[in-house]
């Protein structure tokens, strides 16, 4: 059964649930339905959103991390991204940015093409990512312990994953309505 | 032949401030006086360094990115929906490997189609040369601020300091 027996939770009610608890930080979130969601339920100048480079959330987040060791960068990712820019989590493992809070929402399909299986239901990205080095790992599946965790990793050192096992339910979501030159400014500005 | 040092210099000068990439034996002069400045990030695949690169440029950083030219393939997807839509500059240090057909075998097609493949990408690309060495770097800095997408500087072998004289 797919995905994980049992896992009630949306993506977009967990990602609201964690935009609840975020302030003016930067948060890159990738392409695919998770940008289109996270436009809908809270638009940010802090957020970068990707409409293509599909496995690259991590490095690009990685760069902001490096470049802007003050603030806590959080990126929002899913299991398909993930795998395709895997060796990112060794890249992250490796140089240790405390401020990097990786969050993969982890529905086991690739969403935006039809819901073909991604291989996460066997391979559990969390694992790889504290094998490659992250300091924090956790996998969730309740809204309570998300919320829990989350609020703990934004306390901590990282880099920290937080891994989301959430259903196939897509939101009624539109295009991400910004042209992405003006996504990069508005970004840029945002951050300073 | 123009030494790493001075070269590294030329860039820091031109206000590069974020390194990354992946190495090759062209460029490994340059990488090593990288690293003994501090200034360079090991990434593990071009495409990673390519969006590192962005992030670090979208947090007040002029990012240049090392590669030796087969990482522009695996980067492609990268330089196209990141840097070319969303305009953000970057500088591609690219080694020209197979060019003149002299190399191994597995860098002569791209050794040959190097300079079209940019074209055709619409990245714009000079090639070092000792001689124009300060007109190539200020024509870089001027076109990566002007026209925010990524430029290609190739350096063929020999032309800046191998870690091997």
């Amino acid at each position: 059964m797919r995905p994980e027996q049992g896992t009630m939770q949306s993506r977009a009610m967990a990602m609201a649930a964690l935009l609840e608890l975020l302030t003016d930080q930067p948060v890159i979130i990738c392409n695919g339905f998770p940008s289109r969601e996270a436009y809908k339920i809270a638009d940010r100048p802090t957020h970068f959103y990707m409409i293509g480079s599909m496995g690259s959330a991590s490095a690009i987040g990685l760069g902001v991390a490096l470049a802007k060791p003050k603030k806590q960068v959080v990126i929002f990712d899913g299991d398909g991204n993930v795998l395709m820019g895997m060796g990112t989590l060794a890249t992250v493992g490796a140089l240790k940015p405390k401020n990097f809070i990786h969050v993969v929402f982890d529905n086991e399909v690739y969403g935006s093409t039809g819901n073909q299986p991604t291989i996460s239901n066997v391979v559990p990205l969390e694992k790889v990512a504290k094998a490659a080095g992250y300091v924090n790992v956790e996998r969730v599946r309740e809204r309570e312990d998300l919320v829990y965790e989350f609020k703990d990793m934004l306390k901590k050192d990282g880099p920290s994953m937080l891994l989301v096992k959430v259903n196939e339910m897509v939101e009624d979501v539109g295009r991400v309505m910004l042209d992405p030159p003006d996504i990069t400014k508005r970004f840029m500005n945002a951050i300073k | 032949m123009i030494e790493s040092d001075a070269f590294v210099q030329a860039l820091q000068d031109i206000g590069v401030d974020f390194y990354t990439g992946v190495p090759d034996s062209i460029l490994g002069g340059i990488i090593a006086e990288l690293m003994e400045r501090r200034l360079y990030t090991p990434a593990v695949r071009e495409d990673e360094a390519v969006a590192m690169a962005a992030g670090a440029y979208m947090s007040g950083k002029v990012p240049a990115v090392l590669m030796q030219n087969s990482g522009l393939g695996t980067s492609l997807n990268a330089l196209i929906s990141l840097n070319v839509i969303y305009c953000q500059p970057c500088l591609l240090i690219v080694s020209w490997r197979g060019y003149q057909g002299k190399d191994a075998p597995e860098h002569l097609v791209m050794g040959e189609v190097l300079p079209q493949f940019l074209d055709t990408m619409k990245i714009p690309h000079r090639t070092l040369s000792e001689k124009t060495a300060s007109d190539d770097l200020k024509w870089l800095a001027e076109t990566i601020m002007k026209q925010r997408i990524p430029v290609a500087l190739l350096i063929t072998k020999g032309v800046v300091r191998g870690l091997h004289p």
